[in-house]
């Protein structure tokens, strides 16, 4: 009965170095809601506290035990004419997005991923909704890849 | 940026069938501009200062005995008249002169590649629109600007705040100069385009025929009762849908701010009835608000006109204040068709549109200008949906379309979600659906807001499909089609994952396709290039790529040779070029 949706395609991956991205976010993201659970339970004397910090611990140690298969989960392929990119275990995602209607490509490194020697390389066009973003490319695989796009935006471009 | 722009040279339009003012040099606006522009300012600081001078002002006539003491006394008293008028006067030809320079500063040109506005006096500010950019055209004339025969035209395109703004221009020339920028916008060469000729000649000739103050005057009146969309020239827009102010006003009152309104009455009711009288005085700003949101809404509604030219689909309204909004082809990124459940009796849909601009202005019914449509039938609806979306075929545009809005009708054209989904969408599974015909992707959903949406393929941005744990317990997923911003969102909650995973090669691979074939950002070009084509049955057809045996609407078109392959049939090889 249960079906998973899956396109059959050639998907790259991002590097492996990107758990390590995933993995600190996961940590520093559960260090503050502790320390927020902490606060409300200790200092100010919520019964509920200690509840909301075992939960906030529960779900930091289920990202960090998931955060491989997160990352191994992001995976494009350039087709002919389109940008396909696949994200999600639970949450699958599929985006095609045609490489003529992009207005702009980003590149943009956090300090984790600076530190790895990774990129972000997020992909925009006229629509907010379609949120293309393909984490944790090596520098010079964005840098490259940026320019692909752009080069394959030119030769489809499609006016708007 | 330069625009290799030559006045005398290269191949431009026939002069007679432009305006001069489209000639590629710089040209200044409406002389009254400042005036119109502060208008209400003006008269609310001649009405203060009256006001205030009421006393001195009968004083000064009729010689009423003086209570002295305020500061013009004091001028008076001291023998600084002479001063007091030398600053008055120095202040009102101060005025007087920076109107006059910012008027004279301010200037526009209109040129084959783009129009350009220049402003300002002290920090200039120099805008140019590519002409093949543009997403719609609006003339809008204000209550006070419409008394002086005045109009703002506003050229839309894409972007927060592009939007180039020439206000204010001469009424008729308001009009001209838009059917002008549309002309040289769609492509068109000399002769190509099929505007009567002699067009500009009316208009031409009332410019240059010495005006008489009757005159005038008639002009005024003549242009006052026109209906907001109808200029003299560019003849066709007859409305093809008439606002008939019953429905108007019964489709205002079935909206949901009066479900709003009976909620607050009711607490108020009870609120009095428990004695507390000072709710009364609370409410009743309030109330007077609904009142004039109402009125506000019907009266801008109520002479609303919609037609199809040759640059484009006209949407026009208001009573007082007009607006007429042109929208050239290929502009519209998604169309909706919507039926809130009050109006479902009554047979009412709404129609409203994605843009990638928008105008400033408010649009029909108060309403920003993505509402095409405020309320009409389903005959209105089938007669504009045609204007919104030239692209598809009649018959199969109408068949969907009325497989969407009947229960009636034959629905075998939506590929519709399995059962199951009725654990997750108990109401509206049955009405979730999909269908693509001839480039454009129609997506139905909703029980209680029933939507029909139609996105062109070739203006799609992006295709999404989704699962989440729910979803995949049963099978199904989500599909989403990603448009420029609007009120338009076209997805499907709830769809069959083998479908989705079908929709998603459809639409992606349309989207490319429909795209690469797309000629509308130069609209009149496409027609000649389409006028030199054999016959119709080379147009691209992938008819309904979901309704292949089974589906009425297949067969319906043009002889589509072979409906179910036409996956692969697409424009490239379909004698495009």
């Amino acid at each position: 009965m249960t079906q998973r949706l899956d396109i059959a395609a050639d998907f790259k991956r991002v590097s492996p170095k990107y758990v390590l991205v995933v993995i600190v976010g996961s940590l520093i993201g559960g260090a503050m809601f502790s320390a927020a659970a902490a606060v409300v339970w200790l200092v100010g004397h919520a019964w509920w506290g200690w509840i909301a910090l075992a939960m906030v611990l529960v779900i930091t140690l289920v990202q960090l035990i998931i955060a491989p298969r997160r990352a191994r989960a992001i995976g494009y392929q350039l087709r002919d004419d389109d940008l396909l990119l696949r994200r999600g275990i639970m949450f699958q995602r599929f985006v095609a997005v045609p490489y003529g209607r992009m207005q702009l490509v980003d590149v943009t490194r956090g300090p984790v991923s600076r530190v790895l020697g990774l990129a972000d390389l997020k992909f925009v066009t006229a629509a907010a909704s379609t949120n293309v973003a393909i984490p944790g490319l090596p520098e010079s695989d964005a840098a490259e890849l940026r320019d692909r796009l752009v080069e394959l935006a030119e030769s489809r471009r499609a006016g708007l | 940026m330069t625009t290799p722009h030559s006045p005398a040279g290269g191949v431009r339009p026939a002069p007679r069938t432009l305006t001069r003012y489209a000639d590629g040099e710089w040209h200044r606006l409406h002389p009254a501009t400042p005036l119109l522009k502060g208008g209400i300012a003006l008269i609310a600081v001649l009405g203060v200062v009256i006001a205030n001078l009421r006393e001195r002002l009968i004083d000064f006539f009729f010689h009423t005995p003086n209570y002295g003491g305020d500061p013009i006394d004091a001028i008076y008293d001291r023998g600084l008249t002479g001063w007091a008028l030398l600053v008055v006067a120095v202040v009102i030809l101060g005025a007087i002169g920076g109107f006059y320079l910012s008027w004279r500063m301010h200037s526009f040109r209109i040129g084959d590649e783009a129009v350009e506005v220049r402003r300002g006096i002290l920090s200039r500010s120099h805008r140019k629109a590519r002409l093949d950019r543009i997403q719609g055209i609006n003339v809008h004339r204000p209550l006070f600007a419409r008394i002086f025969g005045a109009a703002k035209l506003e050229i839309i395109v894409a972007g927060h705040d592009a939007n180039v703004h020439l206000e204010y221009l001469g009424s008729s020339l308001a009009e001209d100069l838009r059917r002008d920028i549309l002309r040289l916008a769609s492509g068109a060469r000399a002769a190509a385009t099929d505007a009567p000729l002699d067009a500009a000649t009316p208009a031409e000739l009332a410019r240059g025929r010495r005006v008489t103050i009757s005159g005038v005057v008639g002009n005024r009146v003549d242009e006052f009762l026109k209906p907001a969309d109808l200029d003299p020239d560019a003849a066709p827009p007859a409305s093809v849908v008439s606002m008939h102010p019953g429905r108007l006003a019964g489709s205002l009152v079935l909206s949901g701010f009066t479900v709003f309104l009976l909620i607050v009455a009711a607490a108020v009711t009870a609120g009095v009835l428990s004695g507390r009288y000072w709710i009364l005085f609370v409410i009743l700003p309030g109330m007077l608000g609904a009142f004039g949101f109402y009125t506000r809404r019907f009266g801008k509604s109520l002479r609303y006109s919609i037609s199809g030219t040759a640059d484009g689909v006209r949407i026009g309204f208001g009573l007082f204040a007009t607006s007429s909004e042109t929208l050239p082809p290929g502009r519209i990124h998604a169309v909706e068709v919507l039926q809130p459940l009050l109006w479902r009796p009554f047979g009412w849909w709404q129609i409203r549109i994605n843009t990638a601009g928008h105008s400033r202005q408010k649009g029909a019914a108060g309403e920003s200008n993505t509402t095409t449509l405020p309320v009409g039938s389903v005959g209105d609806v089938q007669k504009v949906l045609p204007l919104l979306l030239p692209g598809i075929a009649d018959e199969r545009r109408a068949a969907v379309a009325l497989a969407g809005m009947t229960r009636e009708a034959d629905q075998s054209v939506f590929a519709n979600a399995p059962r199951r989904a009725r654990w997750l969408r108990p109401f509206s599974w049955r009405r979730t659906g999909y269908t693509i015909v001839d480039g454009v992707a129609v997506v139905r959903h909703g029980a209680i807001w029933r939507r029909i949406v139609f996105v062109p393929l070739a203006r799609l941005q992006s295709v999404e499909i989704e699962q989440g744990p729910v979803r995949r317990m049963f099978d199904l997923a989500e599909a989403k089609l990603h448009t420029v911003e609007g009120p338009v969102h076209p997805r499907l909650s709830v769809i069959a994952t083998d479908a989705a995973l079908e929709l998603f090669d459809l639409v992606s691979a349309g989207a490319i396709r429909w795209a690469a074939s797309d000629t509308s950002h130069r609209w009149n070009r496409a027609v000649e290039l389409r006028g030199s084509r054999s016959d119709p049955a080379t147009l691209p057809t992938d008819t309904a790529a979901r309704c292949s045996a089974p589906c009425g609407t297949g067969g319906v078109g043009p002889a589509p040779s072979e409906p179910a392959s036409s996956v692969s049939a697409g424009p490239k090889n379909g004698g495009e070029r």
